[in-house]
């Protein structure tokens, strides 16, 4: 099976309404982001986020009214659709209250939904405080543990838990847990409670090192396309690898621009994608530059233009069937991946297209404006050759 | 099959067999697993999970650096004090600034009134004394400054740094936390991973304790306010006291004693401090043993000072002042600890030390374990689907071929986590984001390579040469795409913090492997199919 076969479009002929699309999405990627202005989630602005899972129906505005009277600042209550989850938000401006708004949003929620009796909920605890709270109470009830056993009990309860959605309702379906006897049950029953909720996550930071996480994560990623400039121009020419950085450099933008459009918070997630899809694109524009550089050696005579239009027709199948492969799997990572990956897989997603077109459409236009620039109407042979590299001119020689 | 196919042959099943070791064999003995059970808990061994993954916390602090300055000031102060004294140069006062965490190396020792008579006398101390670290400036006639040599701010920083860590350290193992760990994270911040934990309250209280533990002998007290302890003294505090209070705690209001200024015993000494319970009253209590050096000092002293008090101090709260009744050599009691943990925290905390600066708490993240498990299966399921979709794309577009890529990609996928498992690194969700360009890139490779196969088959070249061509040709292109990606993983690594170095470790391990299995694995299949034959007519691509 083939897909395309001694294809011969004319890419570079129709590069101006490809280009003016770039623009276009370019601009307005800058627009929203001057408009809208960047949506920074809690890792690069400072801030609180706990994620909620409720046994039923979440009382969202309960909560946030519950929260709104005891923490100052902005806070957003939002349940994610479909499911019994509850996003928190809250803002921190200053380290110094990073420990005191966790431990409020805590507070409240476990007055709002803690047990009267002011018995352990069981469906927050980690399983080390699961059995300093149980080491007593078993041991009057005279079941015989040693402090391991205890560990092993206590760990297994709270796996069972994980595994189980997170919220237990009663001590009894813990009966087919190892290690748990009636006994246990017993003291269980009579020492924890269940609350009807379960803290799936909680981020903390403060806006010090979300500002300091921010200009790290952007200072490695210039330092990273810098480090490819340098290489692609040692291996081609320059010019190819301002072209490809450009190029990423416009993918990335574009990327970006849809976020804020969209309205989706970056978070350190969101950049690891965005670096993924500096790495993909780059790789994309690369083979092609590949095929151009290979393609001016052996035919001399034709113009850059109709190289580089030869080139990416050479490579278009495997451009099309690797670019769909990978959204492929992105695509597959969007729709089943959870809440957890969605920022990740959306940037993955577009930036895999985009990335394939700017290959074409951004990067090998740009060799042709420089020759143009250069010396317009020169043949092809002034044309931004790629020297041989030492290796090849050795064998050469040989 | 032709020798140089049976030796490439060879090589690949050795790579195999080496990965697989790597996942099965137990990390810490080294031995091959011999049941079902094992080889699944050597597997959970290899594969090490990051706290996103498999829920368990991550703290970040900022070390407190102008802390340890201000510290090393006050001992310098302090040690001038006393050498002025002996040789009787008056003084006016010696104070010292108080920088905030971005000026902490602008510390500074203000000393007044030191009369021009004795400025010579001055000078020649303090620069004998402390020159090689302070530099003295006059600031006029009477009046000096000494600020702290930038080598000596170096030091500071260092000290306090590693010893935090330290102690952090002892901290965290005195708890029994399994696999925490405690790293630098750039100059001033530590980074504390407690995988397992999702509510580290307690943890963070310990850390936030400094539990300075010193014993003072009393001058005076209990007074309701430290004014009234100023007028039991005529409102002069002799230099050699200092006034410390009990601060308000349940049932007791806030006391306050005159106290010694040195201590006869500090933190220091302690050789060892355990939660022991009461046998009468049943209450917890913390109990601590001195050093050797520190309990002759401490019998001396006890045992010229029956009927005296001695007070309990910790971190700067006087705990209890108890009466001497008999000689202590080496060993002392905290009572009313309130419980079991409190005690036993209390003790960690004397046995690890304090801290030499105090922690802020900058950044917290913390993942319930039914969070990780769900990550995980559902990073899990469509994972497989996308490789499954991509699997049966592979051999529907290039037939038998097809199957050269799909076992290359599994080959290339063993390689990357067996590496992992051997790197002891830990496999975080931007890990993952590595993994998955890592396979783009390595079915990126297998299109290269076989569309080139095409091309030169379509071109009319014989099968074989068209393969060897087809291989040849792609993998300029492929080193290229490589070695641009691994260039900026190396920046990315040596400028990113956590998230952005676990993609860049990934993804360069991934990408070696890529290299490997595309271009050797996949040409040694293509050899061993065409079997040596000169002459192949047919090849499934």
């Amino acid at each position: 099976m083939e897909l395309f076969k001694n294809t011969n479009f004319d890419f570079l002929g129709k590069k101006w309404p490809f280009i003016g699309l770039s623009l276009v999405l370019t601009a307005a990627g800058f627009i929203s982001i001057g408009m809208k202005g960047m949506r920074y989630g809690i890792d690069f602005k400072g801030g609180a986020q706990m994620s909620l899972r409720f046994a039923q129906e979440p009382p969202v505005q309960q909560i946030r009214s519950a929260l709104e009277s005891k923490l100052p600042g902005e806070i957003s209550v939002q349940q994610i659709s479909g499911k019994p989850e509850v996003l928190i938000g809250t803002e921190i401006k200053d380290e110094k209250e990073l420990n005191a708004n966790r431990q409020l949003i805590d507070e409240t929620l476990r007055g709002m939904f803690g047990g009267a009796d002011g018995k352990f909920d069981l469906n927050n605890s980690s399983s080390t405080e699961l059995a300093d709270r149980l080491r007593g109470p078993l041991q009057q009830a005279g079941v015989p543990l040693s402090e391991q056993d205890l560990q092993d009990l206590c760990a297994a309860i709270n796996g069972y838990r994980a595994d189980h959605g997170g919220i237990l309702r009663s001590a009894d379906e813990l009966s087919g847990v190892k290690g748990v006897t009636p006994k246990v049950i017993e003291v269980l029953k009579a020492n924890v409670s269940f609350g009807p909720f379960t803290i799936l996550s909680t981020e903390v930071v403060g806006p010090k090192i979300g500002d300091e996480l921010r200009r790290q994560a952007v200072l490695a990623t210039l330092y990273a396309l810098g480090g490819m400039l340098v290489y692609i121009a040692f291996r081609f020419e320059w010019i190819y690898g301002v072209a490809a950085v450009v190029a990423v450099f416009h993918d990335t933008l574009i990327t970006i621009g849809l976020f804020s459009l969209f309205n989706k918070p970056i978070s350190l997630t969101v950049v690891a994608a965005l670096l993924t899809l500096v790495g993909y694109s780059m790789n994309d524009t690369i083979v092609v530059f590949d095929r151009i550089r290979e393609n001016l050696k052996m035919v001399r005579r034709e113009s850059l233009e109709n190289v580089i239009n030869l080139s990416v027709n050479q490579t278009l199948s495997r451009t099309v069937l690797t670019s769909g492969l990978t959204l492929l799997t992105a695509l597959a990572l969007l729709l089943f991946g959870g809440d957890v990956l969605n920022g990740f897989s959306f940037a993955l997603v577009a930036g895999i297209i985009v990335g394939t077109y700017s290959s074409v459409f951004v990067a090998s236009p740009i060799l042709v404006f420089w020759q143009n620039f250069r010396g317009t109407g020169k043949p092809a042979a002034a044309a931004p050759a790629p020297r041989e590299t030492a290796g090849q001119r050795k064998a050469v020689r040989g | 099959m032709t020798s140089n196919t049976k030796i490439r042959l060879l090589i690949i099943v050795a790579v195999t067999l080496v990965c697989i070791y790597g996942l099965i064999r137990d990390p810490d003995t080294m031995g091959i697993p011999t049941s079902k059970q094992e080889l699944v808990e050597h597997w959970r061994k290899n594969i090490r999970l990051g706290t996103d993954l498999k829920g368990g916390s991550n703290l970040v602090y900022q070390i407190e650096m102008q802390d340890a300055f201000k510290l090393e000031a006050d001992t310098i102060i302090q040690r001038l004090r006393d050498e002025l004294a002996k040789a009787s140069i008056p003084f006016a006062d010696i104070t010292r600034n108080d920088p905030d965490f971005d000026h902490a190396n602008s510390i500074q020792i203000n000393i007044a009134g030191v009369p021009g008579t004795k400025a010579g006398d001055f000078r020649t101390i303090a620069n004998d004394n402390f020159g090689s670290v302070w530099i003295l400036t006059p600031v006029n006639e009477t009046d000096y400054r000494m600020t702290m040599k930038a080598s000596e701010a170096l030091r500071v920083r260092s000290d306090t740094l590693s010893q935090t860590i330290n102690t952090v350290e002892k901290k965290i193992n005195g708890l029994g936390l399994a696999e925490s760990s405690v790293q630098q994270r750039g100059e001033s911040q530590i980074l504390v991973t407690l995988p397992g934990v999702d509510d580290p309250a307690r943890i963070k209280q310990i850390l936030q304790t400094a539990a300075i533990l010193e014993l003072y002998e009393v001058q005076g007290g209990p007074f309701a306010s430290r004014e009234e302890a100023m007028q039991s003294k005529n409102g002069i505090l002799p230099l050699s006291s200092q006034i410390l209070g009990s601060g308000a705690r349940a049932g007791t209001p806030n006391e306050f004693y005159i106290l010694a200024r040195t201590p006869v015993v500090t933190g220091r000494d302690l050789r060892d401090a355990k939660p022991t319970q009461n046998g009468q009253t049943g209450g917890w209590e913390t109990n601590f043993v001195l050093t050797q050096d520190a309990a002759k000092r401490f019998e001396k002293f006890t045992g010229s000072h029956i009927n005296d008090r001695l007070a309990i101090v910790l971190d700067k709260k006087v705990l209890s002042a108890p009466t001497i009744q008999a000689k202590i050599s080496d060993n002392g009691v905290i009572t009313n600890m309130g419980g079991h943990d409190a005690a036993a925290d209390l003790a960690l905390n004397l046995k690890a030390g304090s801290l030499p600066a105090s922690l802020l708490n900058m950044e917290e993240r913390s993942v319930g374990p039914s969070l990780g498990a769900d990550s995980i299966r559902q990073g899990i399921v469509s994972g497989i689907a996308g490789v499954v979709a991509v699997v049966a794309l592979m051999l529907i577009y290039y037939k038998r071929s097809g199957i050269n890529a799909t076992l290359a990609l599994i080959l290339n996928a063993l390689i990357l986590v067996a590496a992992l498992s051997y790197f002891e690194a830990v496999l975080t969700l931007p890990g993952i984001a590595g993994i998955i360009l890592t396979i783009g890139m390595a079915v990126d490779s297998n299109v290269l390579i076989f569309e080139r196969i095409r091309e030169e088959l379509r071109a009319g070249k014989a099968v074989v040469a068209a393969v060897e061509a087809g291989f040849g040709k792609a993998f300029l292109t492929i080193i290229d795409t490589h070695v641009t990606t691994i260039v900026s993983c190396c920046f990315l690594f040596l400028f990113g913090t956590g998230p952005v170095k676990g993609f860049a470790v990934t993804l360069v391990i991934g990408l070696f492997a890529n290299v490997f299995t595309a271009v050797f694995v996949s040409r040694t299949i293509f050899n061993w199919e065409l079997g040596g034959q000169k002459r192949a007519v047919t090849l499934s691509i």
